[in-house]
């Protein structure tokens, strides 16, 4: 075990440096140089293009500029936006957000996706059973943006039940409805997921010879089928949590959370290219991280596979 | 979008406050109309707490280095300037500013500093103040955003050339290049005075130094730069409390505060958005106060007007400035003058405009400078910014024509695909050629190619004035060493009478801009497309907020209902 979680982190390092280097190049390399449009309609005054060349190290040969880059991030320092804000702080201020409304919908896959998938599940070809079909291709064929303009239409500016936007006050309350919007599409594949998983072990060996030796129908399904049906489920809400974390750029930006996903969309436009970096070699770091933490609890929930 | 993001001055304080100035840039005693607002009364103090849509600020919180709206609007909260512009007609009068002396020829100004006055930090407002911030924002070391402001750009102060340094052939700035830290024409006499030398004669001077970038700075700024970007300090009716970076910058109304009107709202909260929908969603659901422009989506179908009944409004810009240059130095393509005309005057931009941003959203321009402005005169184009398909057809059979597709180059966000596509289709339709938006995705890549001449069709233009003046629509766009003559447009009479205009004030002055107008009318390198209107909101709570010429919410006039 203790080896294989060493394997895995050795693993980890060309991977950063790998995704890292395609990141800064690409962000730097974008066409026209990044000050072209910072002052207008006219050029911005050569003095303050030499002194963010010079900063941003934009004269030297790419290769150059990356491990300069690269040796300030071992060093932990992520450099500074072009506002003058230190990026490590502004993603320690953005992650809490994205992080919380990552959990929120994790909860929302659960509760809802997990419910509706048992029921279908235990009744196959059921009344129940097709509508949690058929809501499930709906939410799956509408683009999440779609989702999150109507209810945020319709829920918070028309009848008010929920904030229409979050803004600095990320509370529980303020999050369910970004959090349910961004829960939608994964909420539906757990569903879809639990009930055929639930089926088919419905069918299996142990589950005749549990019923045949007597146990209650409710030990039954609650004990012996759930626990074998639930692991292809916890390793895909796992692996979409992970994503969650990546932040959501279309959901944090129709309901205005401060997250990880805003962050990155606003440097994007602004062509921010040292946040824009920063931000993305954190999202992949908690991404393999997550994953890996993700692999270690599958093989605690199903022995069979083991990483000794 | 951030072409139009780009920002100059934008009022600090007064409506209707100082004494107007009279054309001669005096001190003669205007009427002082002090108009409170309709909300909280005088005299009990600011109350209540309200929210703003803003942007992040791209830079510092620095006023030399502040040029676009976000950082902007929260500067200008902050500081109180020499000088200010009146929010309804852009008039500027005095703010700081005692008096302003000029000499006979405009070349020598005295300014005299109110007394008394300090930052939110306590120390004094002095003479000094203003020139060590003006020294700072022109020295080339220091680069910053706002550092033509200083030179022949702006208000031209002798010694700048010294201060900011030079570049090499390529355009490039030559590091330690400077051979001055101060600049010869910036003169303390005492406390509370000083005298600007200008390296040529400038009538507008006043105007100019409205702008943020000739706000004062405190002694501490100099000490220690970092702590002040922390925790900026000015001396305008608003003070710093926060910032969060991402969600909400806060300030509020600063007691000592001892300018006119005062502040009638207690704490303000710019919340920032990334996304403006997201904004217009709170403000119609009452969670924010004001918004200050109306996304597409909310424009679209004059939804707005529905959702937002009875606290939304729509006004004239006198600040914005739509046109489509023709690159005349990089290519011959464009040089024939009939060609230019004929082009013009098969745009539709009536058509354009209801097609592309709802009808009457925008109107159409009849001349290089908005409405609104002094010295603006309404059809200076003349017949050249009319459409007419015949016409437009005669005129176009006496030109070379154009060879193959004729392409018009933008940037593709921030509503400009549509317009160029429906003024492509009023080109075709009328002249029956073949015509082709070519876009570049973002603002940024569009104007990269824009500074490095590359484009060889006509292309978008657009310009949001520094200050009010009809020169700041001209001087820089046409003159031929412009800082923002982007087609290389240059006509020597037309210099010539800029020039002149500058050493004169008044309708003397005017009467040459408007000279120089008739110029861009014969040669039409510059085709004029229309002037902006401006869309805002407000919620339940809040009285109707007034808005600065430049089309932000002006902090001065927000009152909470009671």
């Amino acid at each position: 075990m203790g080896r294989y979680v060493a394997r895995r982190l050795l693993q980890m390092i060309p991977v950063v440096i790998g995704t890292t280097l395609i990141i800064y190049t690409l962000v730097w390399s974008l066409p026209g140089d990044p000050f072209a449009g910072r002052c207008g309609a006219r050029p911005c005054p050569p003095a303050y293009v030499a002194a963010m060349t010079d900063k941003y190290n934009l004269d030297d040969f790419w290769l150059v500029a990356y491990f300069k880059y690269l040796g300030n991030l071992l060093t932990g320092d992520f450099g500074e936006t072009f506002q003058g804000l230190s990026v490590g702080e502004e993603l320690l201020r953005a992650y809490p957000t994205t992080a919380k409304l990552a959990l929120v919908a994790i909860a929302f896959e659960i509760l809802i996706g997990i419910g509706a998938g048992i029921l279908a599940g235990l009744r196959r070809g059921s009344y129940i059973d097709n509508l949690v079909l058929v809501s499930t291709l709906v939410v799956v064929s509408i683009p999440v943006f779609v989702i999150g303009s109507v209810l945020q239409l319709f829920l918070g500016m028309r009848w008010g039940i929920f904030p229409a936007t979050v803004g600095g006050d990320a509370s529980l309350y303020n999050l369910i409805l970004p959090g349910f919007v961004l829960a939608s599409l994964s909420l539906a594949y757990v569903a879809r997921l639990t009930r055929t998983s639930l089926a088919e072990n419905r069918r299996a060996d142990y589950v005749r010879t549990a019923v045949a030796k007597g146990l209650p129908q409710r030990r039954v399904i609650g004990v012996h089928t759930m626990r074998n049906s639930l692991i292809p489920v916890v390793t895909f809400i796992g692996a979409d949590f992970g994503a969650l974390l990546g932040g959501a750029i279309v959901t944090e930006g129709i309901f205005n959370v401060p997250g990880v996903g805003n962050l990155i969309f606003r440097s994007i436009t602004a062509r921010d290219g040292v946040m824009v970096t920063g931000a993305v070699t954190v999202l992949v770091l908690v991404f393999l991280l997550v994953n890996l933490l993700v692999d270690l609890i599958y093989g605690w929930l199903d022995p069979r596979i083991s990483h000794g | 979008m951030r072409g139009s993001a780009r920002r100059g001055a934008v009022v600090a304080a007064s409506v209707g406050l100082a004494l107007v100035l009279a054309a001669c840039g005096g001190d003669d005693d205007g009427g002082d109309n002090g108009s409170g607002g309709e909300g909280g009364g005088a005299g009990e103090g600011p109350t209540g707490s309200v929210s703003i849509n803003s942007t992040q600020p791209e830079n510092p919180l620095i006023p030399t280095t502040t040029n676009e709206v976000g950082g902007g609007n929260i500067v200008d909260a902050m500081w109180t300037g020499l000088v200010s512009y009146d929010s309804e007609t852009g008039e500027p009068g005095l703010a700081m500013a005692e008096s302003i002396e000029p000499n006979e020829d405009f070349t020598q100004f005295t300014i005299t500093i109110k007394d008394g006055w300090t930052f939110h930090d306590g120390s004094p407002v002095t003479a000094q103040s203003f020139v060590d911030a003006w020294n700072f924002g022109a020295a080339g070391a220091n680069a910053q955003l706002n550092q033509y402001f200083f030179g022949p750009d702006g208000a031209n102060i002798a010694g700048y050339d010294a201060v900011a340094g030079q570049t090499d052939d390529t355009g490039a700035f030559v590091p330690g290049s400077a051979t001055a830290e101060t600049m010869s024409g910036l003169e303390v006499v005492d406390e509370t005075t000083f005298t600007v030398t200008l390296g040529s004669p400038n009538s507008l001077f006043e105007t100019i130094i409205g702008y943020s970038a000739f706000y004062p700075m405190p002694e501490s700024f100099f000490t220690d730069q970092a702590a002040f970007i922390e925790h900026p300090i000015g001396n305008g009716p608003f003070e710093f409390v926060e910032e969060v970076p991402n969600t909400s910058i806060n300030l509020r109304a600063w007691e000592d505060y001892p300018g006119d009107p005062k502040p009638q709202v207690e704490n303000i909260e710019y919340r920032i958005y990334a996304d403006l929908d997201a904004a217009y969603a709170d403000v119609v659901a009452n969670q924010l106060d004001i918004l200050d422009k109306i996304p597409p989506a909310g424009l679209a179908g004059d939804v707005w007007k529905t959702d937002l009944e009875g606290r939304s409004a729509s006004e004239p810009l006198t600040t914005r400035f739509t046109s489509l240059t023709f690159p005349l130095t990089n290519t011959e393509a464009w040089a024939d003058p009939n060609l230019r005309k004929a082009i013009s005057r098969a745009i539709d931009r009536e058509a354009v405009i209801a097609a592309a941003y709802g009808p009457g959203n925008y109107v159409p321009a009849t001349s290089w400078v908005p409405p609104g402005n002094d010295g603006y005169v309404e059809g200076t184009c003349g017949e050249w910014c009319e459409f007419d398909a015949a016409a437009a057809q005669e005129l176009y059979a006496q030109s070379p024509g154009v060879q193959g597709t004729l392409l018009i180059s933008s940037n593709a966000d921030g509503g400009h695909r549509e317009w160029v596509d429906a003024a492509c289709t009023s080109i075709r339709d009328t002249l029956g050629i073949d015509c082709q938006g070519d876009f570049n995705p973002d603002f940024g890549s569009f104007r990269a190619r824009v500074n490095a001449n590359e484009i060889t069709n006509p292309f978008r233009t657009g310009w949001v004035a520094d200050y009010p003046s009809i020169q700041n629509f001209l001087a820089p766009l046409y003159t031929t060493n412009g800082s923002a003559n982007d087609g290389g447009y240059s006509n020597p009479q037309f210099d010539e009478l800029i020039q002149q205009a500058a050493g004169l004030e008044g309708q003397e002055a005017l009467d040459l801009y408007n000279q120089a107008e008739e110029l861009l009318a014969e040669d039409m390198a510059i085709i004029p497309l229309w002037y902006d209107n401006g869309q805002r909101g407000w919620s339940e709570n809040v009285n109707e907020p007034q808005f600065t010429w430049k089309g932000y919410v002006d902090p001065l006039s927000i009152s909470v209902k009671n």
